[in-house]
Parts: C-alpha cells; sequence; structure tokens
C-alpha cells in the first residue's frame, strides 16, 4: 500500500505516502510495517511528513509497529505535521518515541 | 478570519471507509466557513475518536446502521451533534476518558484506549442524552 523504505547511513526511512492513518487502514499499516522492518537496520526512521491526520487507531498502529521490534530495536518518528504531533503529545506518547521535526534532522543525528 | 455561522448535517453508514469520507466533508465543511487550520485539526481528532466509537462500539453485534453528525457553527463556539440507532449508553455513561498509561516498558505500552480521553482533552462540554432509539452525542468547542 502507501509506505515505501529504503536503507540509508544505516538506518531503515519508511516513509508513509498517505494524509491519513486512521481506523480503516491502521491494520494494513501494522502489517506493512511488519513487512517492511522485518530485516535490515536496527534503526528505523518513519517519515510521517506527508500524513495531516492521524486517529487513535492509527497512534496504535505506530505503537503496535514498535513493540513488533526487538528490544534492541528503535523506532524514530519524523516529519510530524501539527495535529499528528497534538494526539502525540496529548496522550504523552511524545515521551515514549523520538520525534524529529523533519527526516532531514533525524539524518543528521545519524552522521555524527 | 471570524467564522461564518452555518448549519449542516451529514448522514453515512457506519462503516470506517464511509466514515474517513464523511470526516473529510465536514472538515471541508469546517475550512470554508473560516475556522483556523488548529481548530479544524483539533475538531477533527475528536469527530475521528467520536465517529469511530459509534463504529466499532455503539453498533457491534448489529448491521451497521447511520450516523448523522450535524455541525452548529457560531462566531465563538462550535457545536457537533452525533446521532446513531446503535447501542445506548445509558446505563454504562460516558467513559471517564482516563489517560492511558505509558510509563511501562515497551511491551506493555497501550496501543488503544486513548479514544475518550482525546474527546474529553479537546472539547469544552460533552452531553448525550438517548431519544426516541437514538443515541445523541453534543460536543461543544471554543472558537474565540
Amino acid at each position: 500500500m502507501s509506505l515505501t523504505s529504503t536503507v540509508k547511513d544505516s538506518a531503515r526511512i519508511i516513509t508513509v505516502n498517505a494524509d491519513r492513518i486512521d481506523a480503516a487502514m491502521a491494520i494494513q499499516f501494522k502489517e506493512d510495517m511488519r513487512t517492511e522492518t522485518e530485516n535490515g537496520p536496527d534503526h528505523v526512521i518513519l517519515d510521517l511528513s506527508a500524513v495531516d491526520f492521524i486517529d487513535s487507531s492509527g497512534l496504535g498502529a505506530i505503537v503496535a509497529a514498535m513493540k513488533q521490534l526487538d528490544d534492541h530495536r528503535k523506532l524514530d518518528l519524523a516529519g510530524l505535521t501539527p495535529t499528528v504531533e497534538k494526539v502525540f503529545r496529548l496522550t504523552r506518547m511524545d515521551t515514549v518515541f523520538q520525534l524529529y521535526p523533519s527526516l532531514g534532522a533525524a539524518m543528521a543525528t545519524l552522521e555524527n | 478570519m471570524t467564522p461564518v455561522p452555518t448549519v449542516f448535517s451529514v448522514t453515512f453508514d457506519a462503516t470506517e471507509l464511509d466514515a474517513r469520507r464523511a470526516i473529510g466533508q465536514i472538515v471541508e465543511r469546517l475550512e470554508t466557513s473560516g475556522l483556523g487550520d488548529d481548530q479544524v485539526g483539533t475538531v477533527q481528532i475528536v469527530l475521528a475518536e467520536s465517529v469511530n466509537n459509534v463504529v466499532e462500539h455503539s453498533y457491534a453485534g448489529q448491521n451497521a446502521g447511520q450516523i448523522e453528525v450535524e455541525c452548529d457553527v457560531a462566531q465563538d463556539a462550535l457545536s457537533i451533534q452525533i446521532c446513531d440507532t446503535g447501542t445506548s449508553l445509558i446505563d454504562q455513561g460516558l467513559p471517564a476518558g482516563k489517560p492511558a498509561d505509558v510509563s511501562g516498558t515497551r511491551d506493555t505500552l497501550p496501543e488503544g484506549g486513548f479514544g475518550w480521553f482525546l474527546i474529553r482533552a479537546l472539547t469544552r462540554d460533552i452531553a448525550y442524552h438517548r431519544e426516541n432509539g437514538c443515541n445523541h452525542l453534543v460536543l461543544s468547542f471554543h472558537l474565540a
């Protein structure tokens, strides 16, 4: 569906090519994330910059995508748009995930 | 820009895809009415959670009925009424919407239970009543 993925600078970058992650696509999203993260680098960055809106089902699917990873692997989030960021902040999920304002900002931390 | 007072309603089948389409239509109407991006974002979160609740719980175990969403935009306030003919919430009452506990280890993190918390956090007032076999949930927002 609407995920594309590349490996760059020892991280897997997964881009969501959809303007929303909602109840109608949450299960598919979780399954597609499992496929994309099955192997490859321990560090996964999810680029959400095209996503204007997320509901609690979509939020749950991103949490589930992280829980699918082995404990030593990590999932960071980049490019949260204002409404998506609001959902993460209100639910305090901003304390669970490392959030970056853009994919570039997330990549910059890899190079250092 | 001050919102232009307007009233409109959208009726749709209680499925996830029809809900998505209807929420999109409502969001467009609210933007046209002059609500700011931040206000529309807030309203969309509450609307999506409330409508999802109807789709997933109110009509659970029975044929999905219809959902009617009526929006009343005033200059400084917005009221949204959501009506469905599903299971009554009179006996159980509206959920308290406690924040989910995100302090634990990765495997204990919650994947749900955020909906009513978000609804309560982002509205000024919530009212519910049951009338003629219909649930009426009224969500109020400040627009000032």
